[in-house]
């Protein structure tokens, strides 16, 4: 084969590196919070709002679940700029990542809350709680709950996803690594290094967010039952 | 004085089929009545009607002297004075024992945290289950679950308690410790509806005792009805249960 690995480029190169690693995981913390707000707005929109708010919250999933998310965010860095209105390429790949990954959120969020017994919803309507009390206290906790797991893969889907951000030159960690490969020509070295990354960062993302539900379900966490 | 709740007339129905065909019923201050009956005949209806779970279509009913279903009828202020408790209990999984007891004091009636815990030791130790404070629901049995759903409402200082069946789901062991609960709640002087099959604790419990049929008040009388029918229908019943 006469190849030599060389990933002598990797001393040179490691700021770049972290730099890309640091907005790799800034964009994805900072997508997750809207995106999952939206989401989970969007389920109750879905379920208990009026028809003209179901109607809006279901044009919204279904037209950011059945386009491409590069799209979307050409749409708002390229597009946009075209009526005057410039996004930074930060801005813009955060908002896309946030309406995103919060319609597909909205979908699981909804199915949390369709898996709620009527009994609970009664129970609490019986006890004089007012609508948004019971949602915020009886239904939510539960919901979440439900579904986590799903949420989780949903969270790291979208971590995944980032890696097209560099395409409207936010310097991700996949921009950095196409850098480092068009400059080195070391691609197979470059794109090693960076997947052993991503699979960091992801392990990193699922430990953190099994923290959370540690932290957010106290009943799981007394009675030890597996998230 | 008048009744905790008064049917006049009350008709129900669920699209085609009527389920209630014009019941008049008067439940005095301080008084336990048991709707007793086959499965569909309008008991639990009748019961559901009373805390607006189901709307009726014609007559009147009035509870707490409040008439309901003019339309202008605060649901949540009705709620807050008729507690009920059902047959699958209802807890809520996510919460402690005492934070489910403690949830609609603290949100709806606004009691602060030392108080609302004061408030459900109180209620706790009033269906014997104080040392269960911090389990969670799915750590206790079907009963000492179905104490936790009376002390829960209970919590909300209600004038009136409506049970739907609530021993249905268990054991006769069980069942007797949430019979023992009932009765106890009967002996202060809380005025209660109940819809059960436990015919014994029916004669035991009841004022009066209301046999519904077909949607209607069929028979109703004290407790010495169920020895002596007069009804055919309540004389089938009450032979098919003995």
């Amino acid at each position: 084969m006469g190849y030599e690995f060389d990933f002598s480029f990797l001393s040179e190169y490691a700021p770049d590196l972290w730099r890309g690693v640091w907005l790799t995981l800034w964009m994805t913390v900072v997508s997750i919070v809207p995106g999952f707000v939206i989401g989970t707005l969007c389920a109750i929109g879905r379920i208990y709002g009026s028809t003209p708010v179901r109607r809006v919250a279901t044009v919204y999933v279904e037209a950011i679940r059945n386009t491409p998310l590069v799209i979307q965010v050409f749409w708002l860095f390229f597009g946009l700029a075209v009526l005057g209105a410039r996004l930074d390429a930060f801005t813009a790949a955060i908002i896309a990542l946030s309406i995103n990954v919060g319609a597909y959120t909205a979908e699981i969020m909804r199915a949390g809350f369709e898996s709620i017994p009527r009994g609970q919803r009664e129970a609490a309507s019986c006890l004089a709680l007012s609508g948004p009390q019971r949602v915020l206290y009886v239904e939510l906790p539960q919901a979440v709950e439900r579904v986590y797991p799903a949420l989780v893969s949903q969270f790291i889907l979208m971590m995944l996803a980032t890696s097209i951000m560099s395409q409207i030159s936010a310097e991700e960690l996949t921009g950095v690594a196409y850098q480092i490969q068009s400059f080195t020509f070391r691609g197979f070295e470059a794109y090693l290094v960076t997947a052993v990354i991503y699979l960091a960062l992801v392990t990193t993302l699922r430990l953190t967010l099994h923290g959370v539900a540690l932290a957010a379900f106290p009943r799981r966490r007394r009675l030890g039952t597996p998230l | 004085m008048e009744p905790m709740v008064r049917f006049q007339d009350v008709h129900k129905s669920f699209g085609a089929v009527e389920v209630l065909k014009g019941i008049t019923l008067d439940v005095p201050r301080g008084d336990v009545v048991v709707l007793v009956g086959r499965s569909g005949s309008g008991k639990s209806t009748a019961l559901r009607c009373i805390n607006g779970l189901e709307t009726v279509n014609g007559g009147e009913l009035h509870v707490c002297g409040e008439k309901l279903h003019d339309g202008k009828t605060d649901l949540r202020k009705l709620r807050q004075e008729v507690g009920i408790v059902f047959q699958s209990y209802n807890l809520f999984p996510h919460l402690t024992v005492e934070q489910n007891v403690t949830l609609a004091p603290r949100k709806v009636m606004k009691v602060g945290a030392k108080e609302a815990k004061e408030l459900a030791a109180h209620v706790l130790a009033q269906v014997g289950l104080s040392e269960k404070a911090q389990s969670y629901p799915e750590q206790l049995s079907g009963g000492q679950q179905q104490r936790v759903a009376i002390a829960r409402s209970l919590a909300m200082k209600p004038k009136l308690m409506l049970f739907d069946e609530v021993t249905s789901a268990l054991d006769p062991e069980l069942t007797g410790e949430v019979l023992r609960v009932i009765e106890r709640l009967a002996k202060d002087g809380m005025t209660m509806v109940l819809v059960t099959h436990e015919m014994g604790f029916a004669r035991g419990v009841a004022d009066q005792i209301v046999f519904m049929h077909h949607g209607k008040v069929w028979e109703r009388g004290g407790a010495e009805m169920l020895r002596a029918p007069q009804t055919a229908e309540l004389q089938q019943f009450v032979a098919t249960d003995l």
